[in-house]
């Protein structure tokens, strides 16, 4: 059993703005854990997680591979995330790098085909898309969970974005509800780029139905 | 933390900026050293993803001058750990990078770069 990353340096006045590990960020960790020998077995070089808010995700990545076996590279349009990231993986002792960017932005053109692990628990709310629009520019706490149309306007822009990212054996996690519409978006990632999705995890919390979509490169020969 | 690992992997991705858009340039910068754990593997295993001109052009911005100009063929110890301090051990914690095509400045403070894009610049 990996411990959740010690997140005691964060106080309720950081949760104003940044997004509190939940029940969301909760399933992913589940999922990487359950996945863990696998990702270990990768030697991943570098990580990617996309929206880190409190850097939970990433340093629990950090956790599972070890702190000096990857580059941590951690994005999120949210000043006092990116900081919250900072301060998470030095307590934790996991050498994260956070950078205030949108998506995988400034990263793209040099981690074409290079990242080995890929993570985004996305802003995935259904929202009218006046709201999500404003949420991004704000880049502060309502940027965590105002996702638009079908609560995929965020999401969607990172889809296309994840074959270009991806290395040859790199894997793809994405935190999802219901009402993103999961065989939508596995069929369409299929079809569109040839990655395969699989649901790794999937469990009602509250009003939500959650789900922790894997996604792989199809092996060559098959 | 910008370290020279970080910022061997950034490029200027402002609207219409396509080429000569990386290295970014190091500005005014302020610098922290600190210890990190070293690792063989990790360090070979990236080797084949850094642009090594860009990394020792960077370093030298920083005012470290212990990488060869050419990447050498013979991977041994005193290579790695020199390879090992300048990837991993020097912080950029204020200061900025600049474009060295359309000059974009991507401002650094608290170690942590802001590569944020204005909506107009976004492309
Ligand atoms: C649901 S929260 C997840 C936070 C954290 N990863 C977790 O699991 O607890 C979504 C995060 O994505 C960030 N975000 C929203 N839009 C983004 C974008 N366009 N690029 C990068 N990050 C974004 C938000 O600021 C927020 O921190
Ligand atoms: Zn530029």
């Amino acid at each position: 059993m990996i411990p959740t990353p010690d997140l005691s340096h964060l106080k309720a006045a950081d949760y104003q703005h940044v997004y509190e590990p939940a029940e969301d960020t909760f399933i992913l960790l589940d999922a990487l854990e359950e996945d863990a020998d696998v990702l270990r077995n990768l030697h991943p070089r570098i990580c990617l997680e996309i929206g880190s808010g409190s850097g939970c995700v990433s340093t629990f990545a950090g956790k599972i591979l070890g702190s000096t076996t990857s580059l941590y590279l951690a994005t999120d349009i949210n000043p006092h995330a990116t900081q919250c990231t900072k301060l998470t993986g030095r307590q934790n002792k996991v050498p994260v790098e956070p950078l205030l960017a949108s998506l995988a932005g400034p990263l793209r053109s040099r981690l074409r085909h290079s990242v080995d692990i890929l993570l985004f628990n996305p802003p995935y709310v259904p929202t009218n898309s006046a709201e999500a629009d404003e949420a991004q520019q704000d880049a502060d706490i309502a940027g965590a969970w105002a996702g638009g149309q079908d609560g995929m306007a965020i999401t969607d822009i990172l889809l296309d974005q994840v074959e270009s990212l991806l290395s040859p054996r790199g894997r793809f996690y994405l935190v999802a509800v219901k009402q993103n519409d999961i065989h939508g978006i596995c069929r369409r990632m299929q079809e569109q780029y040839g990655l395969k999705g699989e649901v790794a995890l999937q469990r009602r919390a509250g009003r939500e139905h959650l789900y922790v979509l894997r996604f792989l490169r199809q092996p060559a020969d098959t | 933390m910008v370290r020279l690992i970080t910022h061997n992997l950034l490029a200027c991705h402002a609207k219409g900026c396509t080429s000569n858009n990386f290295p970014l340039q190091f500005q005014d910068v302020s610098i922290e050293l600190r210890d990190a754990d070293f690792n063989a593997d990790f360090l070979r295993g990236f080797l084949p993803r850094l642009e090594w001109p860009a990394l020792v052009g960077a370093a030298r911005q920083l005012g470290d001058t212990s990488l060869p100009a050419e990447q050498p063929d013979m991977i041994d110890d005193e290579f790695l750990q020199k390879l090992h301090h300048v990837l991993l051990e020097i912080h950029v914690e204020e200061g900025a990078m600049v474009c060295p095509n359309c000059k974009h400045v991507y401002p650094i403070s608290n170690g942590i770069p802001n590569m944020l894009l204005a909506e107009h610049e976004i492309g």
